[in-house]
């Protein structure tokens, strides 16, 4: 295997790291509030999408544009009805009950589904390749970061363009002054929760249909979106991109070198920026 | 005011309940060494567990609950003090119990450079930064061949048969000795929830003590009065990685099989620990023991229901931190005012003296 | 007639209580300026007002409605907008933006549109796009007002516009006042500097430690009464 290739095989999978990232980056740069069970909801939309494949017998892909209004939902309901009552100056109630969450997630995954690792059938799709130049790429990966990227631009879009994007930004300012404009901050939580529940779904297909999954699958997702959303510099979601596609290239540089080094490798690379740029590659000027 | 009023003002910790609370605890020490006398095996290995995962409790609170370090990578500390334990043993042939020592030194080696890491963190970042130190711990461990790599290894037989004071206790004893290594390893955990607790009592009544709750209540505020916010959570994180690898070493001399996935877990030595001190009461010293007891009974009369058991006690965890943040413990001192291990200071007006009207210029 | 009232309004900060009773009536058009000195409770008077500190329902009434209980979104869409203290406008968000977000809450038809905004302030227009922190103290002091007319008030609360700024910049702000009272809206001014509340209002409130010391028309107060009611019998 040639380094060029080791290379955009990183990139490529950055671009799903990237997914898995982006709704963290998108809750965390609104409201402040890092979501334990992040990694554990990207899961339970795997599994979401495999029932509507396999109960409905529908293609994947109608299958996930199904699951994003339920996750929507479930991501409004989330916020409204638990995650606001948890917001405030101490971190101590989010982050205990998003981490009660994610064991909650899991285990009722493991009781609805047992321990057996699943996977989402493509119909082929996931085997195809195409030649560019001298490397060889997966459709499914290409698809994953074309993905990535379209969801990052529909992202900026509704944050700089939508009056929707204005109240988040002007929520995360400054919540009370918002309010004076006649915004409900509980209300645009809710929404941005639910927005990235529809990111997380994205991330849930591909998740489900390049890889096996299982109910304990999460918390590595999550530390993946985590390292990604750092290293880019909170709050930017191009720089989540490219602390995604850094994650990516590490991990399979590594395992070029040792199969062994492939996950280590990743976490390396970010203690690496940690160490060298604390604040991210991409740090937001307001913070 | 005069210097004469101010004597008249006492500042003390004690309350009418601890001082009653020391006696019962020193009846309860007294009969806890004793209880391999009268109690079996089972009942042993079961107070094993309460008291190890006690102590892991303990030392979580005080870096959540007191120093307001919420820490989610517990486990690499657990994983590095038994590893190093492991290691002690096989690689050095020394006596398990010995090596006890070698993990919790072991832990502190691996939280000098984690420190600098975690502390660019904040608040949440903090904890997940944590737990990618412990993935990268793990990960690692998994490397080291001569321990098994990634399937893990036994203790070798000739080292669980004659760890310190096995003999003796079986003889004293008349037991066998697996039964007598389980002995030793109770004596143990006991005395390392007896010396934390103590250790954590004292802190916390010390003038560090009073810093750190400073620290935590405001930390701008408390570095403009000198209290040295850096160096006080540092050596709290230190001290409870401490703490927690020789845990983690205690229990895997008495587990005897080892592997990185079990030693590194983030369900067995880090979630449930949450669980007991969220449930009975963070930033309290009452608070974890509460926590273990309902997670013992919880444990006991769920254990036919599987995942249903961590399913329930996660809803019962977030229910709890949304409803009832201070815990059992909290909810029971706010109705009481009863307190076990009073850390805060009160003050003591003595009959017949009137202390001024507040007001800022008093 | 009467648009909107204060009666026996109380409010607190936790233990503390920072007014004790203030009975306060603004009638539809009218201007009416509050001075006092620091601390008089002229800001929380404002903060009861647009819903950020909630009271009893009947201590704030809008057309006899009670309001005083609602929170500060359902009060902006009511009518009754605010130009905060300090101006807090949003970092992260344009000049043009802030404006647009001050009718997020209330989008109905009326005189103040972006454009007729750019009219009364045309510098805003010049920097529309330049992120709102960016801009002088005084063109940040003209889009807190603007945005708070985006929503076409019936009540305006101004929230010591003239704090921080050189008076020619004031008297500058100040100008823009007869045109938003042409539009139709109620203004409720707060200021420390009593020259300038004189000039604008057409009645005046005097408060001191959370009460109301003075009330009258400005031609009708003399410098004396004011100056008691302001600084205290001690002055």
């Amino acid at each position: 295997m040639s380094w060029l290739d080791t290379v955009v095989q990183g990139v490529l999978l950055g671009g799903l790291y990237a997914l898995f990232a982006a709704g963290l980056s998108l809750v965390f740069g609104i409201m402040r509030l890092v979501n334990l069970a992040h990694g554990d909801l990207i899961v339970l939309a795997a599994y979401l999408i495999l029932v509507l494949v396999t109960a409905l017998g529908l293609n994947p892909f109608v299958a996930a544009l199904v699951a994003m209004p339920i996750m929507f939902a479930a991501g409004w309901a989330l916020q409204r009805l638990v995650l606001n009552r948890t917001l405030g100056d101490d971190i101590l109630p989010p982050l205990l009950v998003t981490f009660g969450l994610s064991i909650v997630i899991q285990n009722a995954l493991l009781e609805g589904f047992s321990a057996d690792s699943r996977r989402i059938y493509a119909g082929g799709i996931e085997t195809a390749s195409l030649a560019i130049g001298p490397v060889n790429v997966g459709v499914m990966p290409l698809l994953t970061l074309a993905s990535a990227v379209l969801a990052i631009v529909a992202l900026n879009q509704l944050f700089y363009r939508t009056s929707l994007g204005r109240a988040f930004r002007a929520t995360s300012d400054d919540p009370v002054t918002a309010g004076l404009m006649g915004i409900r901050p509980n209300r645009i939580f809710a929404q941005a929760t639910g927005v990235a529940m529809v990111v997380v779904t994205i991330a849930a297909l591909y998740l489900g249909t390049r890889a096996n999954f299982d109910p304990a699958t999460g918390p590595s997702r999550l530390i993946y979106a985590f390292e990604a959303v750092i290293i880019g510099g909170l709050g930017s979601l191009w720089g989540t991109l490219a602390g995604g596609i850094i994650i990516g290239v590490a991990q399979t540089v590594g395992a070029a070198v040792n199969p062994e080094w492939q996950i280590l490798a990743g976490h390396v690379a970010f203690l690496a920026v940690l160490l060298a740029r604390p604040r991210g590659l991409f740090p937001r000027a307001v913070d | 005011m005069s210097v004469d009023a101010l004597s008249s003002f006492r500042v003390t910790t004690g309350t009418r309940a601890s001082g009653a609370f020391a006696l019962v605890a020193a009846a309860l020490i007294v009969i806890a060494f004793a209880a391999p006398l009268f109690v079996s095996r089972s009942v042993i290995q079961n107070l094993f567990f309460i008291l190890t995962m006690l102590a892991l409790a303990q030392n979580w609170n005080l870096l959540a609950g007191y120093a307001g370090l919420v820490s989610v990578g517990q486990q690499a500390f657990v994983g590095i003090g038994a590893y190093a334990m492991f290691g002690a043993v096989i690689l050095g042939g020394m006596d398990p119990v010995a090596a006890i020592a070698v993990g919790g030194v072991a832990a502190v080696l691996l939280a000098i450079p984690t420190a600098f890491f975690v502390f660019r963190l904040y608040g949440a970042y903090f904890a997940i930064g944590t737990w990618v130190i412990a993935e990268v711990a793990r990960l690692v461990v998994a490397q080291w061949k001569s321990l098994g790599g990634g399937t893990g290894t036994s203790l070798p037989r000739d080292a669980t048969r004659s760890i310190w004071g096995q003999e003796a206790v079986a003889a004293l004893f008349g037991v066998r000795g697996p039964h007598a290594a389980d002995i030793v390893s109770y004596w143990l955990a006991l005395v390392l929830v007896i010396a934390t607790i103590g250790f954590i009592y004292r802190l916390l009544r010390s003038r560090q003590g009073l810093g750190l709750a400073a620290v935590r209540d405001n930390q701008d505020a408390a570095r403009s009065v000198g209290v040295d916010a850096l160096r006080l959570k540092t050596l709290v994180y230190l001290a409870a990685a401490f703490g927690t690898g020789l845990v983690g070493a205690l229990i895997y001399v008495q587990k005897a099989r080892i592997s990185p996935d079990a030693a590194f877990s983030v369900v067995d030595w880090t979630a449930y620990v949450i669980f007991i001190v969220v449930i009975g009461g963070i930033g309290t010293i009452e608070g974890p023991i509460v926590g273990i007891i309902v997670l013992f009974l919880l444990q006991n009369a769920l254990s036919d229901y599987g995942s249903w058991y961590l399913l329930l006690l996660g809803l019962i965890g977030i229910a709890v931190m949304l409803f009832a943040p201070r815990g059992l413990w909290g909810f029971f001192t706010d109705r009481t005012g009863i307190e076990l291990f009073p850390v805060r200071r009160n003050l003591i007006v003595a009959p017949g003296a009137t202390p001024d009207k507040g007001g800022p210029h008093g | 007639m009467t648009l909107l009232q204060t009666r026996d309004l109380k409010a607190f900060y936790g233990d503390f209580q920072a007014l004790f009773g203030i009975d306060l009536a603004l009638a539809a058009g009218e201007t009416v300026a509050i001075i006092g000195a620091n601390g008089a409770g002229k800001t929380t008077l404002l903060r009861s007002v647009s819903g950020i500190i909630a009271n009893a329902p009947e201590a704030v009434t809008l057309e006899g409605r009670p309001i005083g209980a609602l929170a500060a979104p359902e009060v902006v869409a009511l009518g009754i907008a605010m130009v905060p203290e300090g101006r807090k406008l949003f970092a992260s968000l344009s000049v043009e933006e802030n404006l647009l977000i001050g009718r997020y809450g209330r989008d109905v038809a009326g005189p103040w549109t972006l454009d007729s905004v750019y009219g009364l302030f045309p510098v805003l227009k010049e920097r529309r796009n330049v992120p709102a922190t960016a801009l002088s103290g005084g063109q940040q002091q003209m889009v807190a007002i603007g945005r708070a007319l985006m929503s076409n008030p019936r009540v305006l609360l101004c929230d010591e516009i003239s704090l921080g700024l050189a008076p020619v910049v004031i008297r500058d702000i100040y100008a823009a006042f007869p045109r938003i009272r042409e539009s139709g809206a109620a203004i409720v001014i707060v200021e420390q500097d009593i020259g300038q509340a004189l000039r604008v209002a057409e009645r005046v409130y005097c408060m001191m430690e959370g009460r109301v010391t003075l009330s009258g028309r400005p031609g009708e107060l003399s410098r004396e009464a004011i100056h008691a009611a302001y600084f205290g019998v001690h002055a």
